[in-house]
């Protein structure tokens, strides 16, 4: 083994790592946002009896959940392209793993519409409450415990999934940044590694927080 | 219209090679991680604190920093040592560790699945111990953790994707190559992922079918 570690170089371009870090959190945030918004429609879709609306669901939570995420970026940096639709590897990154949150988020969110009984809402509405004001006091809180863990999982695959970015060309988000450095100085495994133990942390930090926040909130 | 600018026939075997690449990775994988899995799995469901939480928390890192980076590193610590593995072997032996991660949850959810009263009730009927795990807990385990085993290997397929970022020549950097070749992306990717799809949609409803099935059974 005739290879000399260099940490302290490493060590140097920590704060460069961090901005990268955040960026990372930003998308992983953003697309999970996006991901809820469509997930939540792409569910109602699946429940729907309209056929149009039900294919196309479908079509979206199948195509998300059968094929690669990187594959889906792919889709949205190569792909589109034959549409006209020319993206920057940046909103292809963000596309693709928003287009991969909703398709499992969705079966995430039917799955916790099933779990609360329609007795429930009967019993809330004979008790006198509006169809509005049941869903919101009756089965919003419910459908939000079934699905919390659910989604704080979705939440560490997004962040997993933003360092794919990295194989479109994003240079901004950590593991962009770290191939930059790498590239630039060749010291390959002293960054990744540090890499490594960035996102380790941030996945902690989320599964952490996330513990608390459900003892929290489900204390009853 | 076979003139090398167009989706042809040799394109299309191009890809289906990729794929078979893909396949194998994704066997070695499933394989040796099922192995390990299995033996993280009950290891971590049987042993004693001391040696549970630290096994644990190795094997939370395999599901923590993104995969892409763990080939990354495992590669170029490959080349450090100087250890002469090819790239597919390192991108086999990266996925099984990280197969036997999820593995190893699988396998302890379905023995922690085993009430315990229906094992008391084995060894009161003068099964002994190694009898209760084979003839009682490793069904029932084996029919709660098999639709989760099923999701996790197509899993694995399709995270073997990132394989080519070290230079192993699978179905996504196939499709990739003819790409850049031919100029057609939307066409190729979309045979890509249709073969993607074929391989894992089958096998997703199957495990679908058994979960809703078993689940009837109880």
């Amino acid at each position: 083994m005739n290879y000399t570690f260099h940490w302290y170089q490493a060590f140097r371009a920590l704060p460069e790592m961090l901005w990268g870090a955040l960026i990372t959190i930003e998308v992983a945030v953003l697309s999970m946002v996006i991901g809820i918004a469509f997930g939540v429609l792409l569910a109602l879709g699946r429940n729907s009896k309209n056929k149009l609306l039900y294919g196309l669901s479908t079509a979206w939570v199948e195509g998300a959940r059968n094929t690669p995420a990187l594959f889906q970026i792919y889709m949205a940096y190569f792909g589109l392209g034959s549409f006209g639709l020319f993206v920057d590897s940046f909103p292809a990154l963000l596309i693709g793993i928003s287009f991969n949150n909703a398709g499992y988020l969705a079966e995430t969110f039917r799955g916790g519409l099933r779990a609360v009984p329609q007795t429930q809402m009967n019993a809330a509405r004979s008790l006198g409450m509006s169809a509005p004001m049941a869903f919101r006091l009756i089965v919003l809180p419910q459908l939000f415990r079934t699905v919390f863990h659910p989604l704080m999982n979705q939440m560490v695959w997004a962040i997993l999934m933003t360092s794919l970015g990295v194989i479109v060309g994003v240079n901004t988000d950590l593991s962009g940044v770290t191939q930059e450095l790498n590239v630039r100085t060749f010291r390959t495994f002293e960054y990744f590694a540090m890499a490594a133990v960035i996102y380790y942390l941030i996945t902690k930090l989320i599964t952490i927080s996330a513990r608390i926040a459900a003892s929290r909130l489900f204390r009853y | 219209m076979m003139d090398g600018s167009d989706f042809g026939l040799q394109e299309l075997l191009l890809m289906l090679q990729g794929a078979g690449v893909t396949l194998m990775i994704t066997f070695w994988a499933v394989l040796g991680g099922t192995l390990m899995g299995l033996i993280f799995g009950v290891v971590r469901s049987v042993a004693p604190w001391w040696i549970n939480w630290p096994l644990g928390g190795i094997l939370d890192v395999f599901r923590s920093v993104p995969l892409l980076i763990q080939l990354v590193l495992v590669n170029s610590f490959k080349s450090i040592i100087g250890l002469n593995a090819s790239a597919f072997v390192v991108s086999c032996v990266v996925l099984a560790f990280y197969t036997s991660s999820y593995c190893s949850e699988i396998v302890r959810a379905g023995v922690q699945a085993v009430p315990q009263t229906t094992r008391r009730a084995a060894r009161s009927l003068g099964l002994t111990y190694w009898q209760d795990l084979r003839e009682i807990v490793f069904p029932i385990a084996l029919r709660v953790s098999l639709p989760s085993w099923m999701g996790l290997t197509l899993g694995v397929m399709k995270d073997s994707a990132l394989v080519w970022w070290i230079g192993v020549i699978e179905l996504l950097r196939t499709s990739q190559v003819i790409i850049t070749r031919i100029q057609e992306p939307l066409l190729v990717l979309s045979v890509c992922g249709l073969i993607y799809f074929v391989l894992s949609y089958p096998i997703s409803r199957l495990g679908a079918r058994l979960e809703a099935r078993w689940r009837d059974l109880d």
